[in-house]
């Protein structure tokens, strides 16, 4: 029996010690790859850092403005193209489509989520690259928008049903057209779930490196218009990081330290404004 | 005296007046509403039976019977809110003042018919935007500031909200948010208020102010409430229809129906032998 007892205590203690190791794991990854960037690449963080071009190899100094730039725009693009059509196609899920309807959209959304991101690169690069001949920062936010429909449109569509019905029935009660009711009651209700959505969406795509490899494949330079090919945070992390310069090593990591911080305050950002609650209580 | 009710009530149409101490003057009342005929399906299920309903002009008139028995999809086809859910057929012809209310433009029918629903369901603005609200979409042309806050004085709420009126009207507590309901639906000046069980949701000493208010709002308009709650319909309405599994079984001033039910299912169910 005291034997018994003493297993069974062991078996207690191991299992408890070991998912807590676990769980302490999965936490430290995160600080280990965020210690690990600061480490390598954080020396590399100054003034130059951003606001400097990139410099041939074997000067020293340097830095990436135009990559910085180059991927708020590739953002900004990707969100102008991405977000309206995943919000609108939401609202048609949420407000009007019949269930057979709104089955197949979500399922192929879904599909959408799913495909890898090079072949989405891949696809771009056939509409929006070939045609026009030339590498571009259109391109790059297009395929980079393409990933963010599915993630608008899924998590927007969420937000708009947990709109109460009593809501709607209420605007309607008083005369609002079903329109007038989604502009003025629904989406007013469901923002805050709405813009967290697409906050994320943004942070997912913000690292995202394959499709933009032949999209808006990169410069050394200041990228000439959106035309024009552009450098991104992550395309530079990729070629500086196969090169076989100690100096552009450590660039490299810096890119990835910048590139990280972007991500976790976007995600920080998000956060905090849907812990703020949905701007409506559940009844 | 109880022939002529009796007849009343087997035609179902006009709300039988009585004499005496009833809260009634002799004269019959206007008509604001008269429904007649009306059979509704939920799908394959039908939920209302040939029903027939005079509602009369600045009265209130309250809707009773046990849950399921169709009093709020009644009151729904009213402002024609069963449309809103999918499968909903209704048959027959509801006529307000005399026109019917199926053949007109149905968001122009909400505006001239409120409704307050059973949970207050303020929408996520200021207090004064929530009362705007009607105003605004129906493009309204008088003065808002004006109207809100006499539309808040009508919901005998203006003197607790007055001083911010651009707080969230989610920082009301329940019973206000309700009058803040009913204030929204005033602003529109509409003709007829539907009333949803508009008391379920609130603890006694706000239900007391609300039954208060629909008493003097019948000046304004006409009013139409759906309650389970007998004792307020006895104290409120001045006609109450009782009905049971989709069929109206009773419709009577409301003192005589309490005192004097006609039919012995309307007597089983006041003094509490069912539902």
């Amino acid at each position: 029996m005291n034997a018994r007892l003493r297993w069974r205590k062991f078996v207690s203690n191991f299992m408890l010690t070991m998912t807590g190791v676990c769980a302490l794991v999965s936490v430290a990854v995160l600080f280990f790859i965020l210690g690990c960037l600061v480490y390598q690449g954080g020396t590399s963080i100054n003034w130059d850092f951003f606001t400097k071009l990139p410099v041939p190899v074997g000067e020293t100094g340097g830095g990436m403005a135009n990559a910085i730039v180059g991927t708020g725009e590739l953002l900004l693009l990707a969100t102008l193209f991405g977000v309206p059509i995943g919000f609108f196609g939401a609202i048609y899920l949420a407000e009007f489509s019949g269930s057979t309807t709104a089955f197949v959209v979500r399922y192929a959304a879904d599909l959408l989520n799913g495909v890898p991101s090079i072949v989405i690169g891949i696809f771009a690069y056939a509409v929006a690259v070939a045609p026009f001949k030339h590498f571009s920062t259109y391109a790059g936010g297009f395929a980079l928008g393409m990933m963010m429909i599915p993630i608008t449109l899924r998590s927007t569509e969420e937000f708009l049903l947990a709109v109460p019905r009593t809501l709607r029935e209420g605007a309607m009660a008083l005369g609002a057209s079903k329109w007038k009711t989604i502009a003025t009651v629904i989406v007013p209700a469901a923002y805050r779930g709405i813009l967290t959505a697409v906050l994320l969406a943004v942070a997912r795509v913000a690292g995202e490196t394959a499709p933009l490899l032949f999209t808006a494949f990169g410069n050394t330079y200041w990228s000439r218009g959106l035309k024009d090919a552009t450098a991104s945070l992550p395309a530079v992390i990729y070629s500086y990081a196969l090169s076989p310069y100690e100096d552009w090593h450590r660039q490299a990591w810096a890119a990835g330290l910048v590139l990280l911080v972007l991500v976790l305050v976007i995600n920080i950002v998000a956060r905090g404004i849907l812990s703020r609650g949905i701007s409506v209580p559940r009844s | 005296m109880h022939a002529s009710v009796r007849q009343a009530v087997s035609v179902n149409i006009t709300p039988p007046v009585t004499t005496g101490a009833s809260r009634e003057t002799a004269a019959p009342a206007a008509m604001r509403m008269t429904i007649s005929n009306v059979n509704f399906w939920y799908g394959a299920k039908q939920t209302l039976f040939d029903i027939n309903l005079g509602i009369a002009t600045s009265k209130v008139t309250a809707l009773i019977g046990p849950s399921g028995c169709g009093k709020s999809t009644l009151l729904r086809t009213l402002d024609r809110m069963h449309e809103t859910v999918r499968n909903a057929r209704l048959e027959g012809e509801i006529l307000l003042d005399g026109k019917n209310i199926l053949a007109q433009d149905v968001t122009l029918l909400r505006r001239r018919i409120g409704m307050v629903f059973q949970r207050p369901n303020p929408f996520p603005k200021s207090i004064f935007e929530n009362v705007a609200y009607g105003l605004r979409i129906n493009g309204s042309k008088i003065p808002i500031a004006e109207a809100v806050e006499k539309s808040l004085r009508h919901a005998a709420l203006w003197d607790e909200v007055k001083d911010h009126l651009h707080k969230s009207a989610y920082e009301l507590s329940g019973g206000q948010q309700q009058r803040l309901c009913i204030a929204r639906a005033l602003a529109v000046e509409p003709e007829v208020l539907l009333l949803d069980e508009p008391c379920s949701a609130l603890d006694p000493i706000s239900t007391a102010k609300i039954e208060e208010l629909l008493v003097q709002l019948k000046d304004l308009c006409t009013i139409i409430t759906v309650t389970h709650n007998m004792q307020q319909a006895a104290r409120i309405s001045d006609f109450t229809a009782f009905l049971l599994t989709g069929q109206l079984i009773e419709f009577s001033p409301t003192p005589q129906l309490f005192t004097k039910p006609s039919d012995p299912r309307t007597e089983a169910y006041i003094t509490g032998r069912f539902g």
